[in-house]
C-alpha cells in the first residue's frame, strides 16, 4: 500500500527536473523533450490523485493532457524544423534575434 | 433722467470710448478716434454735473446704491456699490472737468504722434479707473480704480514705447506704485480683520465711536492708518516713495497734466480725507503724514530750484504742493487739503499744458538754457503760463492764495509742534515762488538761448489755447469760494464739504480770524521775496553755470535714485540673478523636471536589461512568473504547510 | 514492507534516474531514450495504481507515437552534440535556486496540506474500469472530447503548412 503521498512527492520531484532540464539545455529538442517530461509528472500526479479519490475523473484528464501534448508535439516540432533550417542551428541561445 | 440712480454710467462712458478706440480705432482717422474719446469724456462730465444737480436738489443727501455683488465670500461682501457725497461732488468734477479740457487739449499737442488712437485709448481707460477709485464705496472697489490708475500711467509713461528711458520710466512708475499698494493692501487686511467690513459707511460708523488712540501709542487704527498712507506715499509721490514721479515726465505733456498733476496723484490725498474718521482716531498717523507732507514739500522744492529740463521743475513742483495737501490733511485741515488738490488741479494742469504748447512751440525741446525771450512770440502760452505761476505762488486773488493759507494756518495752529510746521512750510514757499518765477524768466524772458533758424517758435493752435485759458480763468477764480471767509464771512467750500470731513474750526482760539489774516499777509510777503530773488538772478541775461558743491547734489536730487539703487535694486538683481535665477530656477526646478526625465530615463535603460534577447533567461523569467502565480494561489495551503503545518 | 512499496521505489528510481540521465546526457537522443525510460517506468505506476488504460495510452500514444516523432526528428536534422555555449548568466545562477523553489513550493503544497494528509491511501487491488472511464468521457467529459479531436485536426494541418518545402 503505498501512500498518495510518496506518489505527489515522485511527482514533484520529477517536475523539478524537468525545470531543470529546461533551463539548463541548450539544444532546443532536448528543452522540448523537457517540457514532456513536465506534463509527465502532472499526469502522474494526477493519477494519484484519481486512486486516492476513488473517481475516474483524474484519468479522464490525463488521457486529455495525452492528447493535447500529442497535437503540441506535432506543431511544435514543426516549427523546430522550420527554426533549425533557418538559425543553421540548434542552439537555443543562438535565436537571438531580439538581441541588441 | 435720473443720473444718480444709474450713477455707473459716469465711469461706464469712458471704458466705452476706450474699447472703442482700442479695438478699432487702428485704422481711423484722428478725427474719428478724438471724436469718440472727447464725447465720451464730455458726456461723462456731463453726467457729473447733471448728478451733482440731483444731489443738491436732493438736499444734499448721501447717496449710496449697490449695483452687483463682486465678492461675496461668508460674512464678507464687496460689491459694485458706488457713493456720491459731497466729496465726490468735488472729486467728480474735478477729474471730468480737468479730464475733458485736457483730452481737448490733447487733440492738437498729439495730432502728429504714431499711436494717437492708443493715446486716447490709455487716456479714457485711465478715465475710468479714476472715476472707479472716486465713485467707489468701499475700499476693495476703491483699490480697483487705485491699481487701474497705476496701470494707465505705466502705459502712457512708456508711451514712447522705442525710446528706452520712456520703457524703463514706466517700469519704474509702476513698480514704485506697486510698493506702496503692498502698504495699501496690508493696511485693507487689517482693517478687515478689526471691522469685518470695508465698506466705508460701514467702517466709520464703527469706528467713530472707538476711543482715540494716543500719541505714540501704535494700536490697530494708527497702524492701519499708517500703511494706508504708505500706499498714498507710493501713489501721491511723497517721501519715501516720490522717486517715479519726475521720471514720468518721459510721457507726453497732457499725461503729465492729467495723471501726474490733476488726477492720479491726488488719489493719495483722496484716501487720506476719506478716512479722515480713521486718522482722527489715530494722532500718531496724522503727525507722520503731517511730518511726511511738509518734508516732502520742503525737500522737493529744494530739487526744483535747479532743475534745468522746464517739465522736470513742474514734477518737483508738484511733488511738493502734494506735501502740502497732506500736511493739511495731517494736522486736521482735511477740506484745506482738499480745497488745496483743486486748485492745485487747475493750475498745475495750467502749467504742465502751457509747458506743452511751449515745448510744442519750441519743436520739442525741454532745456530751459536753450529757450529765453518767448514771451512776445508766444504771448497767449505766456500770459495762461504767468496766471498758473502767479497762482501757484499764492499771489491774492488767485486759487492758492485761499488754498494755501487755510493748510498753513492749521498747521500753525496744530499742536506738537505746528510752528517748525509752519516754518517749514512758509520755506518751502518762498522756494516755490522762487523756482517758478525762475522758470518764467529763463523760459520767456533775456536773450534768445535758441538758433532761430532750427527752431520756428509758433503760437499752438486753438483746440490747445482754449483749454489753457480755461484753466487760467479757473486759476484766478478757483479760490473764491472761500473769499467771503476773508471778509469775516464763510467759507462755502468746507462748509460745503462739512458733512462729510467735518467743520475743522479749531475751537477756542482766539482772534482766529485776524491771526488767519496776518498769516496770510506774511504768506504774501514770501512770494514776493521769492519772486524778487529769481528777478534779480534770472531776469537780465543769464548763462548756465557750472555745476558744483550744493548745486550739484540739488541737481542730482540729492543723489536718491543712486542711493535705492545701491541698497534696493542692486542687492534684489544679484539675488534674482544668483539665487533665484542659477540656484532656485536652474538648480531646483529645471533639476527636478529634468532629473525626473532622467531618472526615468536610468530606470528604463535599467528595466531594459531584462529583454536581453536571450530565450534561456526568457525562460527562466517565465518560470520567475509562474513560481509567484503559484505562490499566490496556493498560499492558503502553503501558508500552514510551509510555516507550520504538518512538515 | 510489502511487495507495492518496493515495486514502486524500483519505478520510481528508474524514472528519477531516466530524468537525471535526460539532463545529463550531451547528445538529444540519449536524451531522447532516457524519456522513453522514463515514460515506461510511468505507465508501470499506472499500473501500480490500478490505471491500467492509462498506463496502455501512455505507452502506445506517448512512447510509441510522441517520442518516435521526437527520434524522427532529431535524425532529420542531424542533431549534434551540444555546445557549450553560455550567453545566459541568469539561467546559470537562477536556474537551480528556481527548480529548487518550484519544486519545494509543489511538493510542500501537494504533500504537506492539511487536505492531502486527509487523502486517504489508495485500496489495494483497485482497478479503475475501463467502462467507468469511457462512461464519463463520453457523457460528461464529452464536449472536450470532441474539441480535442478538432485540436488534432488543427495540429496536423499547421504541422503540414508549417513543414511544407518551399516552392
Amino acid at each position: 500500500m503505498v501512500p498518495t503521498n510518496y506518489y505527489l512527492l515522485l511527482s514533484a520531484i520529477l517536475f523539478g527536473l524537468g525545470i531543470v532540464a529546461f533551463v539548463f539545455k541548450r539544444n532546443i529538442i532536448t528543452i522540448f523533450m523537457a517540457i514532456e517530461l513536465m506534463l509527465n509528472a502532472v499526469n502522474l500526479a494526477f493519477v494519484a490523485f484519481s486512486q486516492a479519490l476513488g473517481r475516474p475523473d483524474g484519468e479522464v484528464f490525463v488521457l486529455f493532457v495525452i492528447i493535447v501534448a500529442a497535437a503540441e508535439a506535432a506543431v511544435g516540432l514543426g516549427i523546430i524544423i522550420l527554426t533549425a533550417r533557418n538559425r543553421r542551428s540548434l542552439n537555443v541561445e543562438n535565436v537571438n534575434l531580439l538581441k541588441l | 433722467m435720473p443720473i444718480l440712480e444709474h450713477l455707473w454710467i459716469i465711469p461706464l462712458l469712458p471704458l466705452l470710448g476706450s474699447a472703442i478706440n482700442g479695438l478699432l480705432g487702428w485704422k481711423w482717422p484722428n478725427k474719428i478716434v478724438h471724436s469718440v474719446a472727447l464725447s465720451a469724456t464730455g458726456l461723462s462730465f456731463l453726467c457729473a454735473v447733471e448728478a451733482v444737480r440731483e444731489f443738491v436738489a436732493n438736499g444734499q443727501q448721501t447717496f449710496r446704491r449697490e449695483f452687483f455683488d463682486w465678492i461675496v465670500a461668508g460674512n464678507f461682501r464687496a460689491g459694485y456699490d458706488l457713493q456720491f457725497d459731497q466729496l465726490t461732488v468735488v472729486m467728480v468734477l474735478v477729474v471730468t472737468g480737468v479730464g475733458f479740457l485736457i483730452h481737448i487739449y490733447s487733440t492738437g499737442y498729439m495730432a502728429h504722434e504714431e499711436g494717437y488712437y492708443r493715446f486716447f485709448c490709455y487716456l479714457n481707460l485711465f478715465m475710468f479707473f479714476m472715476l472707479t477709485l472716486i465713485l467707489a464705496a468701499n475700499y476693495v472697489l476703491l483699490f480697483v480704480g487705485w491699481e487701474g490708475v497705476g496701470l494707465c500711467s505705466y502705459l502712457l509713461v512708456g508711451f514712447y514705447f522705442l525710446k528706452k528711458s520712456a520703457t524703463n520710466a514706466g517700469n519704474k512708475a509702476f513698480i514704485v506704485n506697486r510698493i506702496g499698494d503692498f502698504g495699501f493692501m496690508l493696511g485693507m487686511f487689517l482693517l478687515f480683520r478689526t471691522f469685518h467690513t470695508l465698506d466705508f459707511t460701514a467702517i466709520f460708523a464703527r469706528a467713530g465711536p472707538l476711543p482715540s488712540e494716543a500719541m505714540g501709542q501704535f494700536g490697530v487704527l494708527t497702524v492701519a492708518c499708517i500703511l494706508l498712507f504708505v500706499g498714498a506715499t507710493g501713489k501721491s509721490a511723497q517721501i519715501p516713495l516720490y522717486v517715479w514721479l519726475p521720471d514720468a515726465m518721459e510721457g507726453p505733456t497732457p499725461v503729465s497734466a492729467l495723471i501726474h498733476a490733476a488726477t492720479m496723484v491726488t488719489a493719495g490725498v483722496y484716501v487720506v480725507a476719506r478716512s479722515h474718521v480713521l486718522y482722527l482716531h489715530a494722532p500718531t498717523a496724522m503727525y507722520i503724514v503731517a511730518i511726511i507732507g511738509c518734508a516732502t514739500a520742503f525737500f522737493a522744492a529744494t530739487i526744483g530750484l535747479v532743475q534745468s529740463d522746464i517739465k522736470k521743475v513742474l514734477a518737483y513742483s508738484t511733488v511738493s504742493q502734494l506735501g502740502y495737501m497732506f500736511l493739511g490733511c495731517g494736522v486736521g485741515a482735511f477740506s484745506a487739503g482738499i480745497f488745496h488738490l483743486m486748485t492745485h488741479a487747475f493750475f498745475k494742469a495750467l502749467l504742465f499744458l502751457s509747458a506743452g504748447s511751449v515745448i510744442h512751440a519750441m519743436g520739442g525741446e525741454q532745456d530751459m538754457w536753450k529757450m529765453g525771450g518767448l514771451a512776445s512770440k508766444i504771448k497767449i502760452t505766456f500770459w495762461c503760463m504767468l496766471f498758473g505761476t502767479i497762482a501757484i505762488t499764492g499771489f491774492f486773488p488767485f486759487a492758492a492764495f485761499f488754498s494755501k493759507d487755510a493748510i498753513l494756518f492749521a498747521a500753525f495752529n496744530s499742536e506738537n509742534g505746528g510752528k517748525a510746521l509752519y516754518a517749514v512750510g512758509l520755506l518751502a514757499a518762498v522756494l516755490t515762488s522762487f523756482y517758478m518765477f525762475r522758470l518764467i524768466w529763463l523760459t520767456f524772458f533775456g536773450a534768445k538761448r535758441y538758433d532761430e533758424h532750427h527752431v520756428h517758435v509758433h503760437e499752438s493752435p486753438l483746440n490747445m489755447t482754449i483749454p489753457l485759458m480755461i484753466l487760467a480763468f479757473l486759476s484766478l477764480t478757483g479760490g473764491w469760494f472761500a473769499l467771503p471767509a476773508l471778509l469775516g464771512g464763510k467759507d462755502y467750500f468746507s462748509e460745503f464739504l462739512a458733512p462729510v470731513l467735518g467743520s475743522g474750526e479749531i475751537a477756542g482760539l482766539e482772534n482766529a480770524h485776524n491771526l488767519e489774516l496776518t498769516l496770510s499777509g506774511v504768506a504774501m510777503l514770501a512770494a514776493i521775496i521769492g519772486l524778487v530773488v529769481a528777478w534779480r538772478m534770472y531776469a537780465k541775461d543769464v548763462k548756465e553755470g557750472k555745476s558744483e558743491g550744493l548745486h550739484k547734489l540739488l541737481y542730482n536730487k540729492y543723489y536718491v535714485d543712486e542711493l535705492y539703487h545701491a541698497v534696493v535694486v542692486g542687492p534684489l538683481i544679484w539675488i534674482s540673478r544668483n539665487v533665484l535665477w542659477k540656484v532656485v530656477d536652474v538648480g531646483v526646478i529645471d533639476g527636478t523636471v529634468n532629473g525626473i526625465a532622467s531618472g526615468t530615463t536610468a530606470a528604463g535603460d535599467t528595466v531594459r536589461r531584462q529583454q536581453s534577447g536571450n530565450t534561456r533567461s526568457y525562460a527562466v523569467w517565465v518560470l520567475v512568473g509562474a513560481l509567484l502565480v503559484f505562490a499566490i494561489i496556493f498560499w492558503p495551503i502553503l501558508r500552514p504547510a510551509l510555516f507550520g503545518g504538518v512538515w | 514492507m510489502s511487495a507495492e512499496l518496493v515495486i514502486f521505489f524500483v519505478l520510481a528510481g528508474i524514472a528519477v534516474f531516466g530524468a537525471v540521465n535526460l539532463i545529463v546526457q550531451r547528445h538529444p537522443i540519449h536524451s531522447a531514450l532516457s524519456l522513453i525510460v522514463v515514460m515506461v517506468a510511468l505507465a508501470g505506476l499506472y499500473l501500480l495504481m490500478g490505471a491500467e488504460f492509462v498506463a496502455a495510452v501512455q505507452i502506445i500514444v506517448y512512447g510509441g507515437a510522441i517520442m518516435v516523432l521526437f527520434i524522427f526528428v532529431i535524425m532529420l536534422l542531424n542533431a549534434g552534440e551540444e555546445e557549450r555555449t553560455n550567453f545566459s548568466k541568469l539561467a546559470l545562477y537562477a536556474g537551480i535556486p528556481l527548480a529548487v523553489a518550484v519544486t519545494g513550493l509543489i511538493a510542500a503544497s501537494m504533500v504537506g496540506s492539511k487536505a492531502a494528509a486527509a487523502l486517504p491511501a489508495a485500496a489495494p487491488d483497485t482497478l479503475t474500469s475501463t467502462r467507468a472511464l469511457s462512461t464519463l468521457l463520453f457523457t460528461e467529459f464529452v464536449y472536450p472530447f470532441e474539441l480535442t479531436s478538432f485540436l488534432i485536426l488543427v495540429a496536423i494541418l499547421g504541422a503540414i503548412v508549417l513543414a511544407q518545402r518551399e516552392n
